[in-house]
């Protein structure tokens, strides 16, 4: 084959296509301009996504990611630009969620003398990253990017960081296509014992009430209908984290609610009622398990999790199947028996209808009042036909929208779980939108999460992201006044909140929108919001000081949750 | 709550000979705040694979855990961790002693021909000794050099190990592509 003689940032762009890239996240400066220079031409190669600060172009591609399960891409300068990814790859390094972030650096002749805009981003990444590497020669751009699109997207998935120095996007070479299927010293998908496998298979059979805790890796390894075929032969009842709601739907008549904290009171008082708890895909977060002490003593526990790493890190287990959930499911479809355990699935609904009795009906159905964040996001769930992708952002929007929201369709939930990052929702929301835009994408954020990133109105503005956002305005930071009012004697410092006049802002950036106060309007809200094409922001005023309940204090036990 | 006994790990790590490597291994240890007591990196006998031995007084939960943080890393081969019980270990200490005080003394001289060291260099100024054991004898020399008075300098290394099993593979077989798969799998 004839090699090409091209410039670095040339040799990036055709690697870039080579790897299936079609968007790409980004914010121009100096230390690439010679990238920018090059994707002037390739505007029909990518499409170019000029987000408004860099953290909004990491939370975009990882908007991008997880709604399509393809690698996001971002482009952003050196020194400030490099370090304002930072936040989103962290995000997207505890939330495993693929992304592709190439910094501009330096030229190497000054790497090390504190040159403008030159930070060690390389020696900054490491420990967020699933790989960070330095480009230094244009020889090593289509190994390194093969390199890094690869990692990011197999195994479990994660950021990669492309530190670009300049003189290599401007020195020439021959260029040569590469690909990388593997690297010696990682094995993304291990093979599962078939030990491991039968000795849980047993005890699934001999178990009397089994209970599936499903994690986003289900997701991840698109292993959905696998899930399914084996909940259903063996009658186990199954819970979701926060991370993976769509993994199951949630109307499927074995899924008995989100586990966590703010979950459902079946699936958590269960965990220490079980004999067997299964876990696939899923950490132990502690925002599921709470205290570690008490967590599921009386069970068996089988962990089947593709990263090794995650096995007995936070809760010991009796069988590990180190595997992708794809592969391992199917196993042990084959070897349980069909069985029915009737009355243990049917003593969820008796807690969950303690639940319903003490918190669900009334945050969803209010007689009079302020409205509620619950009823909002039910409605907004109904509304699209439970159809939609919802993206949150963090705290009491959060876990409202993940509480009351539905859903029917796989990678639907987009949310910032382990690194709870605040601002994360806006530009996450746009990036589903470019990925998917034959889906609904509903952005759920707070007063203060949405100005954390507001600046990404921008973006919507000039990409025309039909994103549905819904603002559920308390004047307050309002998970954090939740925790003060309960834990710091009602001492509210620095959560009250003074706001800007949101319509004022929406008309600055040409997004229609709309203010609903009354409950009356709500309904008529919702339908203008999901008929506008194209973006639009429904600003609701609800309940100041309103909790969000159930709750598993911090320290306390899984199964002691408060209602009030 | 157990309260977990801390003991002397040594973790043994198999990695590609890539810059920032090593940086990228003590960050695990640095975000738990475990402090390195000895480290020794060097090629190993495979070309393009650094071995990376590391010392440290630690709880065997938390070693195990970052032992597999480390594994886990893309550009690391294997990392196991052992007890002393499990491998053969050994330190190398240099002293650098006063030739006038050594020559005064010849307790000194006898000390050091009745222990495992050897003199690699006499002039005039001072003596260099050379001896490679287990830190408690290296230490306890240090302590006799000290008493006799006739320390300049005293530099130690971090240990070097290779396990005690006999089933441990040949460092070649980190180069077959099922062995790390395998590893992960029969654990």
């Amino acid at each position: 084959m004839k090699k090409e003689r091209i410039s670095g940032a040339e040799a990036l762009m055709h690697s870039l296509v080579n790897e299936g890239v079609d968007t790409i996240f980004g914010y121009p400066g100096g230390s690439i301009m010679p990238v920018f220079d090059a994707l002037y031409d390739h505007t029909d190669d990518f499409r170019g996504v000029l987000v408004r600060h860099e953290q909004g172009a990491v939370h975009a591609a990882q908007g991008y990611a997880r709604s399509s399960g393809k690698v996001g891409t971002c482009i952003v300068t050196s020194g400030p630009g490099a370090t304002n990814t930072l936040t989103g790859i962290s995000d997207a390094m505890l939330d495993s969620t693929p992304v592709v972030v190439i910094a501009g650096q330096v030229s190497t002749s000054v790497l090390g003398t504190d040159a403008f805009q030159e930070i060690d981003f390389v020696g900054i990444t490491q420990p967020i990253t699933k790989w960070s590497y330095q480009i230094r020669r244009p020889e090593d751009i289509a190994w390194a990017v093969a390199r890094a699109f690869y990692i990011a997207g197999t195994g479990r998935p994660g950021p990669v960081v492309l530190d670009f120095n300049k003189d290599a996007q401007v020195a020439m070479v021959e260029y040569e296509p590469a690909t990388v299927d593997s690297v010696r010293s990682y094995i993304p998908y291990p093979t599962p014992s078939r030990n491991a496998i039968e000795e849980a298979a047993r005890l699934i059979n001999s178990a009397e009430r089994p209970f599936m805790l499903v994690g986003q890796g289900v997701e991840l390894g698109e292993a959905h209908e696998e899930l399914k075929a084996l909940i259903e032969k063996a009658d186990i009842p199954a819970a979701r984290t926060l991370m993976g709601l769509s993994a199951l739907p949630s109307d499927h008549p074995l899924c008995v609610g989100m586990l966590g904290m703010h979950g459902n009171y079946g699936p958590n008082v269960n965990t220490n009622e079980c004999d067997l708890l299964i876990a696939v895909g899923m950490r132990f977060s502690d925002r599921v398990t709470g205290k570690l002490s008490t967590y599921a003593k009386q069970a068996k526990i089988v962990h089947i999790d593709i990263d090794h790493a995650e096995i007995n890190k936070n809760v010991p287990v009796d069988i590990s199947i180190v595997g992708d959930c794809k592969e391992v499911l199917p196993m042990l479809t084959e070897l349980v028996e069909k069985a029915s355990h009737r009355e243990w699935v049917d003593s969820f609904a008796y807690y969950n209808a303690i639940e319903d009795e003490k918190v669900t009906r009334k945050a969803l159905n209010p007689d009079s009042g302020p409205l509620l964040m619950g009823e909002v996001a039910r409605r907004v769930s109904e509304a699209t036909g439970n159809r939609a992708v919802l993206v949150t952002d963090v705290g009491q929007n959060q876990m409202m929208s993940s509480r009351y929201f539905k859903f029917t369709q796989p990678r639907s939930i987009l949310t910032s779980g382990g690194l709870g990052t605040m601002g994360y929702g806006l530009p996450a929301a746009i990036g589903a939108t470019i990925a998917m835009p034959q889906r609904t994408v509903c952005l759920f954020t707070g007063d203060g999460g949405f100005q954390m990133n507001i600046q990404e109105l921008g973006t919507i503005m000039e990409q025309r992201a039909p994103v549905k956002m819904i603002l559920l305005n308390n004047n307050y930071l309002g998970n954090v006044r939740q925790w003060q009012e309960l834990f710091f004697n009602h001492r509210y410092s620095w959560t009250p909140m003074l706001n800007p006049d949101y319509a004022l802002i929406a008309q600055g950036y040409g997004i229609p929108s709309r203010l609903v106060i009354e409950r009356a309007d709500l309904d008529d809200a919702i339908r203008e919001m999901l008929e506008t094409d194209g973006p639009f922001l429904l600003h609701v005023a609800v309940k100041e000081e309103a909790n969000v309940m159930p709750m598993t204090p911090p320290g306390a036990t899984v199964s002691e949750m408060i209602f009030e | 709550m157990t309260i977990m006994e801390k003991k002397l790990y040594t973790i043994i790590i198999y990695t590609e000979n890539i810059a920032g490597m090593l940086n990228q291994v003590t960050a695990e240890f640095t975000r738990r705040m475990m402090n390195i007591d000895t480290i020794t990196a060097s090629s190993s006998s495979v070309e393009g694979v650094h071995r990376y031995t590391i010392s440290l007084w630690g709880e065997e939960d938390s070693v195990q855990k970052v032992t597999k943080r480390i594994e886990k890393k893309v550009d690391v081969l294997k990392a196991d961790y052992y007890t002393d019980n499990e491998i053969f270990f050994q330190e190398v200490a240099l002293y650098k002693l006063s030739t006038q005080r050594v020559l005064a003394d010849s307790e000194i001289s006898r000390m050091i021909r009745h222990s495992s060291a050897r003199v690699i260099e006499v002039n005039d100024n001072y003596t260099v000794v050379e001896m490679t054991g287990q830190t408690d004898s290296i230490v306890e020399m240090y302590n006799e050099f000290v008493a006799k008075d006739c320390m300049l300098q005293f530099v130690k290394s971090g240990r070097v190990a290779i396990p005690r099993s006999s089933l441990e593979n040949r460092n070649e077989q980190l180069f077959n592509e099922d062995y790390k798969r395998k590893s992960i799998k029969d654990r």
